[in-house]
């Protein structure tokens, strides 16, 4: 080993960590009792992280030929990087530089200022000790495959896909239902502009279905991701439509002759009826039908078949089966959106058990003018007007018993449907909130005029929504009861109609999906961004990024721009051509390995190949992601790691326990 | 008077650098105190923990280990923790055997949103390693049977 | 099936006829009630409000019994104060370690102790749907309640708070209406199931009482209800003794008898009434049960089949596909 020559640097942090840590003299201590062990120069400053502090550093290297650094300062997830790019402009690899956390490890965490003094000059003890053992290292360049993966067919997703293909890079998209559109295609108008849902998102939808660069795959999911940033295998699986693709002309005749009528409980909101061979909506992209096969009448019984004889291209085929394709992609982004919270679980508010209780899909699907009423507002009889319509805010958001955060959409839905209502049915609205939160642009003068309209807005959460009528009035009405805080006193209002502004959940398969692409989800189901201020659209796992509703509920422009964002990301990566890896591996010491092949099966990533020839075993530095089990797996100690060597942890812990004080000096 | 001095025990933690690691750092974002005496190790899965790297902190003086990992299904390698758990359960069972209580082993799992149940595995790891007392190990590791037996005899707190 | 069985003090007066329907259903249905020897007043809903630890140890005294009874500590209530108190104080008891001290001392001093977490206690209702389980009950039915339109009461006590166990949904149970169902009754709706039917504000302000029970009867009534359900003797004795009194003060017309399910259980399976205690309500039950003694119920007992116009939309369903 070269002899060391360490500078150490203990950052003040302001006062978050010399408020606690006696930095002056943990500076002192370092230097004179660490010089045995190489400590050369050891400095304390205010902030390390700024460029006077980054400065320093690089002075100190220059001047005092300075081989190995250690920071004593914030946690390495904030400023690894910061100070390896300050070594780096030394001419000093970055690798020979170590972290030590004394702020969220030491001085937030601890209240005894000598204790905490002295387990500052533990861990910097042991970081010394480590970096000893450091050796510089070159990251990994491998490079970028152009093409991009997005799964999830809604207005993030589509935004993401045409941002890149406009870009002239190659895109493909997945969806799991026949069409692309995802929620905002079910809406009626959106807020605050009250534009038509379907008009402004159709545009999108039809550059996505012509766009050369895209390659669009409805009906399908993925079913299998391998590899790593910049050179994913992905599977898809595309099912079986029965219907030739290249020669439907999507004329809907067999739409419309089909004898089997099925509730469509996922673009209708269960609330409208489609047939056994359908396409979900009439913009479908692609225009496509897809035939169900559990409802179709040929499928189960093995009669019928009016579909087939009356298409007039023979488009029909019953025989096609499922795909599975494989592409290869550089960078996937991920938008597949939200589920609604079921109302069912809440029985006090009525849903499916009293008639005129709707979610707020249903209540999109009701207005919306291609739904099943024609955008009549009309109770469950398909036929009656209501006089008065109660809307509940925050149904299973904000709650405890249900879910804990806020949906971030209902507030400004609900004024949306009061406005609707009022506009097409002149019925009384009442809406039933907790706080109206109507943060973004427009959004608040929307409210102001929605009170102008004359909604009258009744702050408590509702108690109860019943039939069991208690007075005069009541018989026939459904009855809202709910403690108007404001004034007070508990109200009883009879409405005709109730709409729930039932909150956002994520995905029902949500954990699935993020454990085959190797994310996470945080506890309330939501995908985990990599940092929720500074960077929402990417996760820990590189080259996977996230948009839209997946991350946490949000409006539509907050989706486009995540949408938008991510892409701009993938844009950015595709254009550098490499990317650089972290230089964190496993290598097999040929000499020492046995071929017991125990390392084989430890490695998730199958990084791991071994060689028939030689009896021995290899990893594939592309492959390998660093988690280092091998490592501790290997029974003869022939694997070793580069970033987490055996020597460096053996090192740390001599270190930290102070043993290195007793040694000879080195 | 003359005050008996607590004894405070030295913990070596091994965090892997996902969950753990930043549940330690979510704890003192979250300014939660816990006791000054467990001396955090990063590595880059719990799945790297190499059992000589426990060995070599009891005998370098620890008188406790701290081991810790993403959730079981939560690896951010996909499943290494599994093989951290088969290794931790032979690893304690050994570790008994040689006359260590129970106590001055531990496995903890700790997502990166859990720095409350970190700083609390901390603490209570703290107290139960304080009543052990010290390990000593360069006393105890020496094959002076009668020595070894004596402690054996200690009372075990799990 | 072996339970402890605390009958409680209304079950040997007023509530005698859920006393008696219970041991009439209990054989035929495979179980068999130990009835704790010299137990003693759980002291309804006011003991503990004047001293709590007093009141904890004469329910503990029961528990105490109870432990000595070779049933594997399980304890049937059939009064839902007296089972909310027992399934409590054994719940508190186990929680409580200083707790349990205090209450042993006090029983030291009868010669008991009881040991925290040894009894699990039950009310009769949850041993008939979970242990007897509906598809039991549906073999042992010989006369199908048929054309019976049955109101299910729960009343508040038994639903919440769960101390040892939550057994239905706080806000809308639904164990009653399943075993009506499988008695083959018509259950109505009746949203009112959980609500309190005014307890012991008879005596208080019974103004307030009698508008509590307004509202059940008025909703048991709107839903054409012929026979009201319940489980708790103090809400049967509320629908019942004091519907005159509801009557008479808001000048209403209401004739619903309330019926404990136990009784309703013991005709569904072809017990003689005398024997189920029918006759002693004060709201006579015998003319609507002539309606299902009979032949074919009657038109209107039947539901009328709803007829959905074209237009109308579909509608949800509560039952979940997951």
């Amino acid at each position: 080993m070269i002899e060391p020559r360490i500078g150490v640097y203990v950052c003040h942090c302001g006062t978050n960590i010399a408020g606690v840590v006696d930095v002056a003299e943990v500076s002192k201590w370092a230097s004179e009792h660490l010089k045995g062990r190489g400590v050369v120069i050891s400095r304390d400053y205010k902030f390390m992280c700024s460029s006077l502090g980054q400065e320093l550093i690089e002075k100190d290297i220059k001047e005092y030929r300075l081989n190995r650094v250690v920071v004593a300062a914030c946690s390495p997830h904030l400023h690894e990087a910061t100070f390896r790019t300050a070594t780096k402009s030394a001419g000093l690899n970055p690798y020979l530089t170590e972290m030590v956390s004394i702020r969220e490890q030491d001085s937030w965490v601890h209240t005894d200022k000598i204790a905490a003094t002295n387990k500052a000059k533990a861990m910097i003890s042991g970081g010394v000790e480590r970096v000893r053992y450091h050796e510089p290292l070159e990251p990994l360049h491998v490079p970028i495959h152009p093409a991009t993966l997005v799964v999830g067919g809604g207005i993030a997703g589509i935004q993401a896909v045409l941002e890149l293909a406009d870009a002239g890079q190659k895109v493909y998209l997945v969806e799991r239902e026949p069409s692309i559109g995802g929620h905002m295609a079910q809406f009626d108008k959106t807020f605050p502009t009250l534009d038509c849902s379907a008009c402004i998102l159709t545009p999108k939808m039809v550059s996505v279905g012509k766009h050369p660069n895209v390659e669009l795959f409805t009906w399908s999911e993925v079913t299998n991701v391998e590899g790593y940033v910049g050179n994913f295998t992905v599977n898809i699986h595309k099912k079986a439509r029965f219907v030739k693709e290249d020669i439907c002309t999507g004329c809907s005749i067999c739409q419309e002759k089909c004898p089997k009528k099925v509730i469509d409980d996922v673009f209708e909101a269960g609330l409208g009826y489609r047939k056994a061979v359908y396409t979900p909506f009439a913009q479908a992209i692609p225009n496509y039908p897809v035939i169900d096969k559990e409802n179709c009448t040929y499928f189960q019984k093995g009669t019928c078949r009016a579909c087939e004889k009356l298409c007039p291209t023979k488009a029909i085929d019953f025989t096609q089966e499922d795909q599975d394709i494989s592409i290869q992609v550089g960078n996937i982004i991920l938008a597949t959106g939200y589920d609604l919270f079921d109302s069912r679980r809440i029985p006090q508010y009525g849903y499916a058990r009293l008639a005129n209780v709707f979610t707020s899909l249903e209540f999109e699907r009701l207005s919306n003018s291609a739904g099943p009423t024609g955008g009549k507002v009309v109770l469950r009889d398909g036929v009656t007007e209501p006089k008065t319509v109660g809307i509940v805010h925050c149904v299973g958001s904000r709650d405890k018993n249900y879910n804990n955060y806020c949906s971030a959409i209902c507030c400004m839905q609900s004024l949306k449907f009061a406005h609707l209502v009022e506009e097409r049915t002149g019925a009384e609205v009442y809406n039933f909130y907790i706080d109206i939160r109507t943060p973004a642009k427009d959004y608040d003068e929307f409210y102001q005029r929605v009170l102008e309209e004359g909604t009258i807005f009744i702050r408590g959460k509702v108690a109860e929504v019943t039939d069991a009528a208690r007075m005069a009035g009541e018989e026939g009405k459904i009855i809202i009861q709910v403690e108007d805080t404001l004034m007070g006193k508990q109200r009883r209002i009879p409405v005709d109609m109730v709409i729930l502004s039932a909150g956002l959940e994520p995905r029902r398969d949500a954990k699935a999906v993020a454990k085959l692409f190797g994310i996470s989800c945080s506890s309330a189901g939501w995908v985990i961004e990599k940092h929720p201020k500074l960077d929402p659209i990417a996760t820990m796992t590189d080259g996977i990024f996230i948009a839209g509703c997946m991350q946490g509920p949000k409006d539509i422009p907050a989706s486009v721009a995540q949408g938008a964002a991510a892409a701009a990301r993938v844009l950015g990566r595709i254009q550098q051509k490499e990317i650089a890896l972290e230089p964190i591996r496993a290598t097999v010491n040929e000499t020492q390995c046995s071929g017991c092949r125990i390392c084989n099966n430890m490695c998730p990533y199958n990084a791991i190949l071994f060689h028939e020839d030689r009896a021995v075993s290899e990893v594939n530095p592309a492959l390998c992601q660093g988690c280092g089990t091998c490592i501790a797996a290997c029974p003869a100690g022939a694997i070793s790691g580069t970033g987490f060597s055996n020597e460096q942890v053996m090192a740390q812990i001599e270190g930290l326990l102070l043993l290195n004080l007793e040694a000879e000096p080195a | 008077m003359e005050e008996q001095q607590q004894f405070e025990p030295k913990i070596i933690g091994f965090t892997c650098n996902w969950c753990s690691y930043r549940a330690a750092d979510l704890a003192g974002i979250s300014r939660t105190k816990y006791p000054p005496n467990v001396r955090l190790i990063r590595l880059m899965c719990s799945g790297r923990l190499d059992p000589t790297f426990v060995f070599k902190a009891f005998s370098s003086g620890a008188d406790g280990v701290l081991i810790s990992g993403c959730h079981p299904g939560d690896c951010h390698y996909v499943d290494q923790n599994y093989k951290t758990m088969r290794r931790f359960a032979l690893m304690e069972k050994m570790l008994v055997q040689m006359g260590f209580e129970q106590g001055r082993i531990k496995l903890v799992w700790a997502s990166a949103g859990e720095g409350l149940q970190f700083a609390e595995a901390v603490t209570g790891m703290v107290e139960t390693v304080r009543k052990l007392g010290p390990l000593d190990w360069h006393i105890r590791g020496q094959s002076n049977g009668h020595l070894t037996k004596e402690l054996l005899l200690k009372e075990d707190v799990v | 099936m072996k339970y402890g069985y605390y009958p409680g003090c209304s079950l040997e007066r007023n509530a005698a006829a859920y006393n008696v329907s219970t041991m009439a259903i209990a054989e035929p249905l495979g179980i068999e009630f130990n009835e704790i020897d010299d137990w003693n007043c759980c002291g309804a809903t006011e003991y503990t409000s004047i001293d709590l630890l007093a009141a904890y140890a004469l329910i503990a005294r029961n528990l105490a019994l109870a432990e000595q009874l070779p049933d594997n500590g399980k304890l049937v209530a059939p009064c839902s104060a007296c089972f909310l108190n027992l399934t409590k104080v054994a719940h508190q008891l186990e929680e409580e370690e200083t707790l349990a001290d205090k209450v042993n001392l006090a029983l030291a001093e009868g010669k008991l102790h009881y040991t925290p977490g040894s009894i699990q206690v039950y009310h009769l209702l949850e041993v008939i749907f979970n242990d007897v389980g509906l598809d039991n009950l549906a073999k042992k039915v010989v006369k199908p309640l048929k054309g019976l339109r049955i109101a299910p009461y729960y009343g508040c006590m038994i639903v919440r708070p769960g101390y040892q166990r939550t057994f239905d949904n706080p806000e809308h149970p639904t164990s009653l209406d399943s075993i009506m169902n499988a008695l083959g009754a018509f259950v109505v709706d009746f949203p009112m199931k959980a609500n309190c039917c005014g307890g012991h504000m008879t005596q208080i302000s019974q103004p307030v009482a009698l508008e509590m029970l307004r509202r059940l009867l008025k909703n048991a009534a709107d839903y054409r209800a012929d026979i009201i359900v319940t489980l708790c003797p103090m809400c049967q004795l509320n629908l019942d003794a004091y519907q005159e009194n509801v009557n008479a003060y808001f000048k209403t017309d209401y004739h619903i008898p309330t019926l404990y399910f136990t009784q309703l259980i013991g005709i569904a399976m072809g017990i003689p009434a005398e024997q189920l205690g029918i006759g002693k309500e004060l709201v006579d039950a015998r003319p609507a049960l002539a309606k299902i003694g009979i032949e074919v119920p009657s038109e209107e007992s039947v539901p009328e089949k709803k007829k959905h116009p074209k237009e109308s939309l579909p509608m949800p369903t509560m039952s979940k596909e997951d």
